[in-house]
């Protein structure tokens, strides 16, 4: 009965969690253009969605920024792990606690003071600022996905292999490198995930020249949004569940890792 | 050697000054003068106007309730994985990571439609003779697109917490006598008290601060905070009074962090 | 004779699929030292846990006092334990950790503040009520660990190798503390551990567990005199394990050589087991021992000089304090009564089952 009561109260969960994004994709065929309407199925909106210029431009943004913000987070991030871990308890814990605020602080909030500094230093609002925000939230992700990996690094390896004659840099990419990799990669994956999914932070941060998926449809809330963006959000969603899964088969043993 | 490695932390310590220290300093200028560049509290002292006090007290009581949903119904759920997936975090991580792969915004528009009048939800409860959900464009469909898009802030550091908690002391508690429902009060619920803090900061910050979920699920009519903010910046421009009010909300967010500090000394609350 | 106190009857339990513990019987006396001594995966911790309620068997039954306590959940059971590693609750300070079951149980402020200062006094940890368990050693974990057993009276105290995680000289210290607490509390010790000198220095009786069988059970002069199959032997203390042939009752051939010894009853012409402890070696002159050897290495260790003997293709292990330089000639001798036969095991099953259903 106990048991019976758990498995129901997943799956429920996982319904809740799941239910608007099935929604999503079943509307991105859908002939009519209110959400609330069906109106048969179609493949128009597949179509229509490679023919704006406004989705694929939004799309280019979205993904341009994911990527970058991401790499040069993740660079940034584990840079500072590896040395924050060399510091001592006090400096260390002062560090941490500037990396908790923007993870704790309101997007809102960030937003806002990110855009009020571009301004201030004359920095024109466009692709770069929402880069450099991306950046600046991102960073955290990575640091809290890499910190506990090098928190965990048995120091006497490393320190064999200089033993053993390798240079300090080859002893890192040989050695350290590789016990990290895990950490590394969660906070990649989580910073290009955190970043496409950001609006707020992109909201303020933009200007009014450019769009990613998420003010695009932000801007369109109003007047109905065109299916169309139900179809790439469906084909970016569905596409990342395959590679997430082909990814996760073959080593399952590994799976603590993440 | 150690010196050398130290300045790898120079990147890092120059962007975070630049884009968090200073950004943040430049809210409290702007929240603190005029237009003339006077120093003033007016534009903090400017939350005291009725609608905005509402706004306040409006966020506040619906990112409360959504805090309580969220951890009442992630306390159990986290219990269950816990026990059902040890060692497989990364599953878990994975099942609540995923949904940020469908646009945040159009995640939380889909529950229009299946919370609609005619919705999906509505036509299953019809069938079982129950009776019909009425709650698009209301307050309580804010609260429903809080609990759904903050949630998983609150499952991950619960669940990372409880998977922390070993089996041995759990069977000393049973061996010293405790029944299952004293090892819970006694043992295991102080034991998770950082991840309880941190889910609920990462649940209540950002739902006391949306502007985005009021804004599509209150159907444009229920103003919080975060929309009263939003506003001062994109139609009204002013900054002056949309910085001080911004520094109201931090007093919360303040409180958030140290309420962490003080419980999560280890960092072990951490969502990921 | 003091009574019977805990007695598992048939008890068999497997975890998927592997069976760890096959018709186990054991029963222990009240006021009782007694030590499950195996390698890992013996299944010795798996009946402590049995004892304790953690584990259900999936046959057989668990008297306490003359009742079936079988499916009793460990709160309900008059044992405690003492964690392999301590299992203090971290966000309580030593006072709370201690008093944790007597609160559970609703004694009084009075009461509890007594028996808190009692045991820390017998744990010699006097005056630690209000230190984090955070910041403590790891024996005074162990200390604390044990205090907060004992408050609550129990009237049996199972230990789970409790000094596994402590450096050479402290499990030393806490060796002596163990039997005097034992001592002074006069309650039964259950004792898991796989560590045989921690087993002979303390234990009333000591049970030696392989592959979920009993091996042996006795004194330690018993296991350690009379071992009654070659793991035992083996396990316990150094030894020389030889194939041997039993020509007729006190008379044993081992590599062609025959040695007079006490054992009778093995049959003629049997093959049996013969164990010879290294400090019953005796090294003479050659020619005046029953083989001849050559003495191939030798270590000073303090007390004595450890040696090895090459004598007719064996490598006789030798604990002596005199000394014998390497290459020199040595004639071996034993004394028949140091000479221990045993019943070579038939097959694989028997051999985990060994003596101690024979007998």
């Amino acid at each position: 009965m106990k048991k019976f009561l758990e498995r129901f109260y997943l799956v429920f969960i996982f319904i809740f969690l799941y239910a608007p994004i099935a929604a999503l994709v079943i509307l991105s065929f859908n002939e009519s253009k209110y959400m609330s309407q069906w109106g048969g199925f179609s493949l128009k909106w597949y179509v229509d969605m490679f023919e704006s210029s406004l989705i694929m431009s939004a799309l280019r943004n979205t993904l341009l920024i994911a990527a970058l913000s991401s790499v040069i987070a993740t660079i940034i991030g584990t840079a500072a792990c590896l040395a924050i871990h060399q510091m001592k308890p006090r400096s260390r814990a002062v560090i941490m606690g500037l990396t908790n605020i923007p993870m704790l602080n309101a997007d809102i909030v960030t937003g806002i003071s990110l855009m009020l500094c571009f301004i201030a230093f004359g920095i024109s609002l466009g692709f770069q600022t929402v880069l450099i925000a991306h950046i600046t939230f991102n960073i955290p992700y990575v640091i809290l996905s890499v910190m506990p990996k090098v928190r965990q690094l048995e120091p006497s390896t490393y320190e064999a292999a200089l033993d053993l004659g390798a240079t300090p840099l080859y002893a890192f990419f040989k050695i350290t490198f590789p016990d990290i990799l895990p950490g590394i990669l969660s906070g990649f994956l989580l910073a290009f995930t955190m970043s496409l999914d950001d609006f707020i932070i992109t909201h303020f941060t933009k200007g009014a020249g450019i769009n990613t998926l998420s003010t695009l449809i932000y801007s369109e809330v109003r007047k109905g949004i065109r299916p169309s963006l139900y179809a790439l959000s469906s084909i970016l969603f569905v596409s990342v569940l395959i590679l997430l899964l082909i990814i996760n088969r073959p080593k399952r043993n590994a799976e603590k890792n993440a | 050697m150690k010196w050398t490695r130290k300045l790898l932390a120079g990147p890092y310590l120059i962007w975070m000054a630049g884009f968090i220290l200073i950004p943040l300093g430049l809210i409290f200028y702007y929240g603190l003068t005029d237009s003339s560049g006077a120093f003033t509290l007016e534009n903090i002292m400017a939350i005291t106007d009725p609608q905005r006090a509402n706004s306040l007290w409006r966020a506040l009581k619906l990112a409360l309730i959504s805090t309580v949903i969220c951890l009442a119904a992630a306390y159990p759920l986290a219990m269950i994985l816990k026990r059902i997936a040890k060692n497989r975090s990364s599953l878990i991580v994975f099942i609540f990571v995923l949904p940020m792969w469908m646009n945040f915004l159009l995640r939380t528009m889909a529950w229009q439609v299946l919370l609609d009048r005619n919705g999906v939800i509505n036509n299953v409860l019809g069938f079982f003779h129950l009776p019909r959900l009425n709650i698009i464009n209301t307050q309580t469909a804010i609260i429903f697109g809080m609990v759904y898009n903050f949630l998983p802030f609150m499952v991950l550091p619960l669940y990372n917490v409880l998977m922390k908690i070993g089996n041995d002391v759990v069977e000393a508690a049973y061996d010293l006598g405790a029944t299952k429902v004293q090892t819970f009060f006694h043992v295991i619920l102080p034991l998770s008290v950082p991840g309880i803090i941190s889910g609920i900061t990462m649940v209540f910050v950002p739902a006391l601060t949306t502007f985005v979920i009021s804004n599509l699920l209150g159907g444009g009519m229920i103003l919080l905070i975060g929309n009263v903010i939003e506003q001062e910046f994109t139609f009204t421009s002013n900054w002056h009074l949309g910085s001080g009010l911004s520094l109201v909300l931090m007093v919360f967010i303040l409180i958030s962090m140290a309420l962490i500090a003080k419980y999560d000394k280890e960092g072990e609350g951490g969502a990921f | 004779m003091k009574d019977v106190l805990i007695d598992l009857r048939n008890i068999t339990k497997s975890f998927d699929g592997t069976m760890v513990l096959d018709d186990l019987n054991l029963s222990v006396k009240e006021n009782e030292f007694v030590t499950l001594l195996g390698p890992s995966g013996c299944g010795k911790t798996t009946t402590l846990r049995i004892i304790g309620g953690f584990v259900t068997p999936d046959q057989g039954q668990v008297i306490f006092e003359g009742k079936d306590i079988t499916s009793l959940p460990p709160n309900k059971r008059p044992v405690n334990t003492v964690f392999q590693k301590y299992a203090l609750f971290p966000h309580m300070d030593v006072a709370e950790n201690i008093a944790f079951g007597l609160r559970i149980k609703g004694k009084s402020k009075q009461y509890i503040r007594d028996k808190i200062s009692y045991a820390l006094k017998l744990v010699n940890l006097d005056g630690y009520e209000h230190r984090q368990v955070t910041s403590l050693s790891g024996g005074q974990q162990q200390r604390i660990a044990i205090a907060r057993a004992i408050v609550n009276e129990p009237r049996v105290l199972l230990l789970d190798e409790p000094l596994g995680a402590l450096d050479l000289k402290l499990r030393q210290d806490m060796q002596y503390e163990l039997i005097r607490l034992k001592n002074e509390l006069g309650i039964t010790f259950i004792y898991v551990t796989h560590d045989q000198e921690e087993a002979l220095t303390m234990s009333d009786t000591i049970v030696v567990m392989n592959q979920g069988y009993i091996q042996q059970m006795g004194t330690p002069e018993d296991i350690y005199n009379e071992p009654e199959n070659a793991f035992v032997a083996d396990f316990i203390g150094d030894s020389n394990l030889l194939d041997g042939m039993m020509i007729e009752d006190k008379l044993v051939e081992v590599l062609g050589a025959r040695f007079a010894c006490v054992d009778t009853g093995f049959g003629t012409m049997q093959p049996v087991d013969v164990v010879i402890r290294p400090e019953d070696v005796e090294l003479v002159s050659p020619g005046e021992g029953t083989i001849d050897g050559v003495v191939s290495h030798l270590i000073f260790k303090g007390v004595h000089y450890e040696m090895e003997v090459t004598a007719r293709g064996f490598e006789w292990l030798v604990h002596s304090t005199a000394c014998f330089p390497v290459g020199t000639e040595v004639g071996i001798r034993v004394d028949p009564f140091n000479i221990q036969i045993m019943n070579k095991p038939v097959d694989d099953d028997e051999k985990a089952v060994g003596n101690g259903e024979m007998d």
